[in-house]
């Protein structure tokens, strides 16, 4: 690969960016606001995909089919909200047993393990396709903005804020009257809704929907929000901004990647790679603070 | 006000932890009570302050407050009629959300939250007013996050949150046991005021004898899940800590177990 077509990806790039940053602003709700790893997501990514797909191959109208696509989200954020409060099922494990539950539901959806949407090109929203490719991301920095302005206003109502106290402390919310089962299911039916709205988008995108597409979303999705708090933090700390810096996040991660591949590298070795790279990241506060806490005194004591 | 009947609560049951931390547990109090609970470690305190909050449900009785039947309601419900704040200053508040609108959730206590602002321009003016009456400072400070105030300021403004909507009943749970002991009696007294004003019933434990007996009009003394003294009345005002500690080897054929308690 050369420069110049290094240079002629970036719009694709873009476009890839901004879905998978909407992806990623699910998994923030999740791993950053209700303090949960959903794995859900490698699921939902594909089930929204999947609905998204199959519907518009029968004739559906796509912003329908995509409104179906997120409902299929919300089902699915249901179940593992469901099964970690009713049962009891840790969050981690409630995610990864509705993950491999879609798995099959997925295939049962799709019918087959990859359907293109063949002969619907015009039918669709947004494509990759080079004559389009200014349209796609004109409407997608348009969904975007309206994802992040919609979960500006819900965030700052009682149901959000008590969203996001439940994240933050669980005994204080409940001695307020939180329902903490409540919310948390909440939170991970929105979350999921919005990663299948992704998985809506990406089948657009690629042209097909694919049951492997979701395999290892949850990592990008957590690079694009390591990745954009890194860039936006020290600017802001408003909401909406750590919001923006999500997608921002989302878009790097595939400028990184692009790059890395016009570098050459194997692209069979670049889940290794990203799954390193969110290692690393998740990793070094944690290292920091117990090898090195005399850099983090700075900020004042706070029993003082 | 509140009733507890013939409360049980048994830890692990069936494994050789097992604790039987309430056994056959019984109290009434009035209506205005301030009762504070004093007993040595392990005497089943904090275990009685959950109970009644509903962290866990019993193995056996009933809570009734005002006459409602509480025993099988879930702890967010419950919260509608009970104020609480911890031991741990960490506890009661949401460390990473601004003090208005760790204010404005508590204001919202057994209320419905729907998709109105979380806060709207009078709540701020109302939650000025009130942190201006704790005399802390804290009124400029409506937009600072929690977890950037000391333990004091959190748990004066747990309390704050706690009385907000006039609880049926206020729980503290050995609140100012991590403060430092200026902080502690600031809070202390802060917890007075507010008891007063809102004429809450309330239940306070501590681990300091002295505090036990200069606040509240009620104390009541636990050992092993039982209650072994209860005083009130004039008696509660001529009560001395050597008194204590000689009643409850009296009733309980032991000595006072509760290292915290004789060193404060």
């Amino acid at each position: 690969m050369n420069f110049a077509n290094w240079l002629s990806s970036l719009p694709g790039v873009t476009s890839l960016g901004m879905i998978w940053g909407i992806m990623a602003i699910g998994v923030f709700l999740t791993y950053k606001i209700l303090d949960i790893a959903d794995l859900t997501v490698d699921g939902s990514i594909c089930t929204g995909a999947a609905v998204c797909t199959v519907l518009v191959l029968a004739g559906v109208n796509i912003w329908l089919a995509m409104l179906a696509a997120i409902l299929a989200g919300m089902l699915c954020g249901l179940i593992t909200g469901l099964a970690h409060t009713l049962l009891g099922i840790p969050a981690i494990l409630a995610g990864i047993l509705t993950q491999l539950m879609l798995w099959s539901i997925n295939l049962v959806i799709l019918g087959k393990a990859n359907v293109a949407l063949l002969g619907k090109q015009d039918k669709l929203l947004i494509s990759n396709l080079t004559e389009n490719i200014l349209k796609t991301n004109l409407i997608l920095l348009a969904l975007v903005l309206a994802v992040i302005a919609l979960l500006y206003w819900f965030f700052g109502t009682e149901l959000g804020a008590s969203l996001r106290a439940t994240g933050n402390n669980l005994s204080m919310s409940r001695a307020q009257g939180i329902n903490t089962g409540f919310t948390k299911v909440l939170g991970l039916m929105l979350s999921n809704g919005l990663v299948a709205l992704a998985g809506a988008l990406l089948a657009q995108n690629n042209g097909a929907a694919d049951i492997n597409m979701g395999r290892g979303a949850i990592v990008i999705g957590l690079a694009a929000v390591i990745v954009g708090e890194a860039v936006v933090s020290r600017i802001s700390g408003n909401f909406f901004i750590k919001l923006l810096g999500v997608i921002l996040g989302g878009i790097i991660y595939w400028l990184v990647f692009q790059t890395v591949i016009f570098f050459g590298i194997d692209s069979d070795l670049l889940k290794l790679l990203s799954a390193l790279v969110v290692m690393i990241f998740l990793g070094v506060p944690y290292v920091k603070k117990k090898y090195f806490p005399a850099a983090r005194r700075k900020g004042g004591n706070r029993n003082a | 006000m509140l009733e507890l009947k013939n409360i049980t609560k048994v830890f692990n049951p069936g494994t050789v932890n097992e604790k039987l931390a309430l056994r056959d547990f019984s109290l009434t109090l009035n209506d205005g009570d301030f009762v504070t609970v004093i007993g040595g470690n392990g005497a089943g305190k904090s275990t009685m302050l959950n109970i009644v909050a509903g962290v866990y449900p019993t193995d056996g009785g009933s809570i009734l407050i005002d006459g409602v039947d509480m025993t099988r309601l879930s702890e967010h419900k419950r919260a509608a009629c009970i104020g609480r704040v911890f031991q741990d200053p960490m506890m009661g508040t949401a460390s990473d959300m601004w003090v208005e609108e760790n204010l404005a959730l508590a204001d919202r206590r057994g209320k419905h939250r729907g998709l109105k602002w979380a806060i709207t321009k009078k709540d701020r003016e109302k939650y000025r007013s009130i942190l201006a009456e704790l005399g802390l400072g804290l009124e400029t400070r409506l937009t600072t996050k929690m977890g950037l105030l000391s333990g004091g300021q959190r748990q004066a403004i747990t309390l704050l949150m706690a009385s907000m909507q006039k609880p049926k009943l206020l729980l503290l749970d050995e609140h100012t046991a991590a403060l430092d002991p200026k902080t502690a009696s600031t809070v202390l007294e802060i917890t007075d005021r507010i008891i007063s004003e809102h004429h809450l019933t309330t239940l306070m434990v501590t681990h300091n004898m002295r505090d036990a007996i200069t606040h509240g009009n009620r104390l009541i003394m636990l050992n092993a899940g039982q209650i072994i003294l209860d005083i009130s009345g004039e008696e509660k005002k001529h009560l001395t800590v050597e008194s204590l500690l000689n009643a409850f080897s009296k009733a309980s054929g032991a000595e006072f177990a509760n290292d915290r308690a004789l060193l404060g």
